[in-house]
């Protein structure tokens, strides 16, 4: 059973969140490196080229790459501190065992894949199939993406495999595959730069993409004008044209109401719409009543902004729609996200340099790693796994029978939903830590609890881990080599930096050698990642991410391949949808009609205020990684709770009071941040941390209907002063998840 | 080809921190940053403001130095004060008008900003102005300055009555030659700091934004 072996300080004291502060060698080590490395950061979608230098097998520091052409050698805090997650003292290194009441010691490889395959077998015969789980990450390589998919409908046979891209990139590919026929951002990023209006809905891009922001800035020094929509003024909102504190959820006011307005004042390109797409006069019978009188009650700000905004974007000779999780964490989050894309077909201004759409993906991979077949709906190449067709290509790939693929499993919440309710019976856990990353952690935690059997590879004993039967100690980026897609669609190259320590291995090896022990030997009988990404290559072959034609040395010698790349001798493909060619078989784009509905809860009487949770910059997801790098937890130690001044005299709370953030399902106790810059009906806390300090005590757990993502943006809660907290875990550090 | 300079951009900043992290990574002070990040008022705004060394032409921190520990290169870079010779008397602290020098009582020393030296004196660019990801700090060609950027860069302050040159632009609206320093518009970056540069804060007030709903 999936239990705490001990208590939480016990845990912490012996596996952390502990810092490490000082590199390998000290501080002053003036010695020369053995080797600098080009690779890339693995700490957010962005996939920064950096080098990173080596000494005796360990990682002792970086350089910049300068002529890597996405960040020309910038870097943002966790870039230039990723090097200190190697050569940590919390660094799993053997195979561990749970021992009720006392904690984990250490098993030998053999037996912990044994008893794993064991638990297996025993759980899938009982059960069946789906009672199995697995799930992953979008941190994870291509190469290990892929791998999963495969071990989990071909050795296990379960439906049930969906990852934790999931609580990240769904509602944008979802919305832009409807609308565009892709799940990938319409272009590079070299075309912001060159844009004369830019939309930027819902992205804390500071914090959340820095690099992103030098992109902004330079269309702006070009003349371009940028409009900012989010309830907190960001850092880069402080400086735009346009700055709109949109209440959270009520996006699709704006959306809908900035057509409303170009429509009628005729800035949109009614030739393109009729030439190119579909479904318009939908959308315009849809955005009729979106008056911005209408419009500014739903969205929360005055009308005058969303005219504003309408004649910004309206007639603009070119123009840039950036999007992510602050629009698309909603249980309508793709409709957000496809009213949102609406305004740029209805323009026409798509598919050209200058002019176009991103989603900003999160995840390390968060890109790659939903295209290679890990997402509980999808097959590799993004190929959908009910569609009879691409089911063959993948039985002919794997060389199993189409009529043993599974069909569509459940996605991430719903797999832990069904592990609650006794359906699911064990689980299988690479790259993903939804004891903080996921919404009502009280509920979360009662379905770990439920599991018969829990195993987890991680590199570093997670606050989900500590749950485990069974933890393998897997592999830190640097210690393997593949393949990421970063969020402009460009297939870059990590490369093995160093080894992995002590008997760690390399993720895909754990996985190929429990797959052995599960039955069909030889379609795992991989012998390097570079195979896999032969196999992954054809896989995805003829599907919409076509990564045929992309080999590691043409990434090399490119710095990077944007997919679709069909054949060997195809150069990839920066931008889509040149020349109003869209990716629906009619080769148009698709308008989706959009209306607003309210969130899956609203402030009420009783839980008046607006809760919103995000990220900081020095911290990536649930901090398994940052809350042990000393310099990071330095800048960002513990979470807060920001909220305005307003809101603050309300509640008779000063700067730096405690407060105790409460929904109907949880509660968090943290400090309050006292800033005129997020809307008074709202606050706010960052994500990183867990147990009493975990904002997912509050988050709600419900789903939009198509992607399956979790509201994080929105639920009702209440805020009042609290006494100084005195819970079990208030002692420990503020990176294990105390209070300063 | 001309010189590469350093211009900084403060209203490009977006406080990352990226430039004080890195900083500390620069191989000839390892673990010690030489950058301060000021966060203006966070009640009040998000704004921030990087503060490096500023290279004056005639560095007030050389001038006041009892010891004449601060040396100044033949390219006009200040360095850090001389190990044997700095008394740590912190008169150097007190006199920049920036508020840059940094007493470290540990090593009883004053260390700050050299530019990067072990850098740029073999034409790399500093660590800070290299990886800062809005380029706020940036390291180029005055020509490459005036081709992508709107601001102009100047290198001239006023301080009272002084009048103060140095090596590093900053980047301000066309119209202005100079920076005054002190004389009504400008803040005081927070109480014990010298005066700076950074405008007031405007209006990033959220809650007045939204005051004419209806
Ligand atoms: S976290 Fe993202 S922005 Fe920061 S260095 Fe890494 S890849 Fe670049
Ligand atoms: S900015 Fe301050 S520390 Fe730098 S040279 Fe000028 S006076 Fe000296
Ligand atoms: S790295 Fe650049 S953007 Fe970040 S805090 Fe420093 S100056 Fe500002």
């Amino acid at each position: 059973m999936a239990k705490l072996p001990t208590s939480v300080p016990l845990l912490v004291d012996r596996f952390g969140p502990h810092t490490h502060t000082i590199p390998p060698g000290g501080w002053t080590s003036a010695e020369e490196p053995d080797r600098t490395v080009k690779t890339h950061c693995c700490f957010c979608g962005q996939q920064c080229g950096i080098q990173l230098k080596v000494k005796d097998n360990k990682v002792v520091g970086f350089e910049p790459w300068q002529d890597f052409p996405f960040n020309l050698g910038k870097l943002c805090p966790k870039g230039v501190k990723r090097y200190l997650q190697g050569d940590h003292p919390d660094r799993l290194l053997t195979p561990l065992e749970r021992v009720q009441g006392e904690g984990f010691r250490r098993i030998d490889w053999n037996k912990a894949l044994d008893r794993t395959a064991e638990a297996i077998r025993r759980i899938q015969q009982e059960h069946g199939h789906d009672a199995f789980a697995v799930l992953t990450g979008a941190s994870l390589t291509n190469e290990k993406a892929y791998l999963m998919g495969k071990f989990a409908r071909v050795a296990l046979r379960t439906a049930n495999i969906d990852y934790n891209g999931r609580l990240c990139m769904v509602s944008a590919a979802a919305a832009s595959k409807k609308i565009l026929g892709y799940d990938r951002a319409a272009n590079p990023w070299s075309d912001i730069r060159k844009s004369k209006c830019i939309l930027v809905a819902g992205a804390n891009v500071a914090e959340c993409a820095p690099i992103t922001t030098e992109y902004l800035w330079s269309a702006r020094e070009a003349g371009a004008k940028i409009i900012v929509l989010d309830p907190r003024m960001t850092p880069i909102a402080r400086t735009v044209d346009l700055y709109i504190p949109v209440r959270s959820g009520g996006d699709i006011g704006i959306f809908n109401g900035m057509l409303h307005v170009m429509i009628e004042r005729g800035w949109i390109d009614r030739d393109f719409i009729a030439k190119h797409t579909t479904g318009f006069e939908e959308v315009e019978r849809a955005v009729r009543k979106y008056t911005p009188e209408y419009a500014s009650k739903i969205a929360g700000v005055p009308a005058s902004m969303i005219v504003r905004a309408a004649e910004m974007w309206g007639p603009a000779e070119s123009s840039f729609l950036l999007h992510s999780r602050g629009i698309e964490h909603h249980t309508k989050g793709v409709e957000n996200c496809m009213a949102a894309i609406n305004l740029v077909v209805a323009t026409g201004r798509i598919g050209r340099e200058g002019s176009g759409y991103a989603m900003i993906t999160g995840q390390g991979n968060g890109q790659g790693a939903r295209e290679q077949g890990q997402k509980c709906d999808q097959l590799p190449g993004h190929r959908d796994i009910e569609n009879p067709e691409h089911r063959e290509h993948m039985a002919n790939v794997w060389g199993v029978l189409e009529s043993s693929i599974p069909h569509k499993g459940l996605s991430a919440l719903e797999i832990f939903e069904a592990a609650h309710a006794r359906k699911i019976r064990g689980m299988i856990l690479l790259s993903f830590n939804p004891m903080v990353s996921l919404p009502d952690q009280r509920f979360i935690r009662e379905a770990i609890e439920r599991l018969e059997f829990f195993a987890v590879i991680d590199f570093f004993l997670s606050e989900t881990a500590r749950f485990a039967d069974i933890v393998f100690p897997g592999s830190l980026m640097e210690e393997d080599e593949g393949t990421t897609t970063s969020a402009e669609g460009r297939v870059v190259h990590h490369r093995q930096v160093v080894d992995p320590p002590g008997e760690a291995r390399q993720d895909w090896k754990i996985i190929c050698d429990l797959a052995t022990r599960l039955g069909p030997k030889d379609k795992f009988a991989f012998a390097s990642p570079k195979e896999i990404f032969d196999e992954l290559r054809q896989a995805s072959r003829g599907g919409a991410s076509d990564y045929y034609g992309i080999t590691w040395e043409k990434i090399d010698e490119q710095k990077g391949v944007f997919w679709p790349c069909p054949e060997l001798d195809h150069p990839g493909t920066p931008r889509l949808y040149e020349g109003g060619r869209f990716a629906h078989p009619d080769g148009k784009a698709h308008f989706q009609a959009v209306e607003w509905r309210p969130a899956a809860e609203e402030p009420d009487e009783e839980y008046p205020i607006t809760l919103t949770s995000g990220r900081v910059v020095a911290h990536y997801l649930s901090g398994n990684q940052t809350r042990r790098i000393g310099a990071l937890v330095k800048q960002t130690p513990q979470p807060y709770c920001e909220m305005h001044p307003r809101l603050a005299e309300k509640l008779s709370v000063a700067e730096g009071d405690f407060v105790r953030v409460e929904s109907r399902r949880g509660s968090t106790t943290l400090r309050a941040l006292i800033v005129k810059t997020i809307r008074p009906d709202h606050v706010f806390v960052p994500y990183h941390w867990p147990l009493e300090r975990s904002v997912n005590n509050c988050t709600i757990r419900a789903i939009d209907p198509v992607s399956k993502i979790p509201e994080f943006k929105i639920c009702a809660v209440r805020v009042a002063k609290a006494a100084p907290p005195s819970d079990d875990h208030v002692k420990l550090a503020p990176e294990a998840g105390g209070l300063r | 080809m001309s010189e590469l300079a350093f211009f900084i951009d403060y209203s490009r900043c977006i406080g990352c921190r990226a430039c004080v992290q890195a900083c500390e990574e620069c191989d000839t002070h390892r673990g010690q940053s030489m950058i301060h990040l000021e966060t203006i008022e966070r009640r009040d705004t998000v704004q921030t403001a990087p503060q490096m060394c500023m290279h004056c032409e005639d560095p007030v921190c050389a001038r006041v130095c009892p010891a004449d520990a601060i040396k100044q290169t033949p390219d006009g870079v200040t360095q850090s004060s001389l190990k044997p010779r700095c008394i740590g008397c912190a008169n150097c602290v007190m006199a920049c008008p920036f508020g840059v020098p940094k007493y470290e009582a540990s090593i009883d020393q004053m260390m700050k900003c050299d530019y990067c030296f072990d850098r740029t004196s073999i034409g790399k660019k500093p660590m800070c102005a290299t990886v800062c990801p809005s380029q706020a700090l940036t390291f180029t060609t005055r020509e490459e300055i005036e081709r992508t950027r709107r601001g102009r860069p100047i290198n001239e302050w006023r301080f009272g009555n002084e009048v103060v040159r140095t090596k590093v632009f900053v980047l301000v609206p066309p119209a202005t030659t100079q920076v005054d320093v002190g004389l009504g518009d400008l803040v005081q970056i927070r109480a014990g700091k010298k005066a700076s540069h950074v405008r007031p804060v405007a209006k990033d007030d959220v809650a007045a934004l939204l005051e004419d709903l209806p």
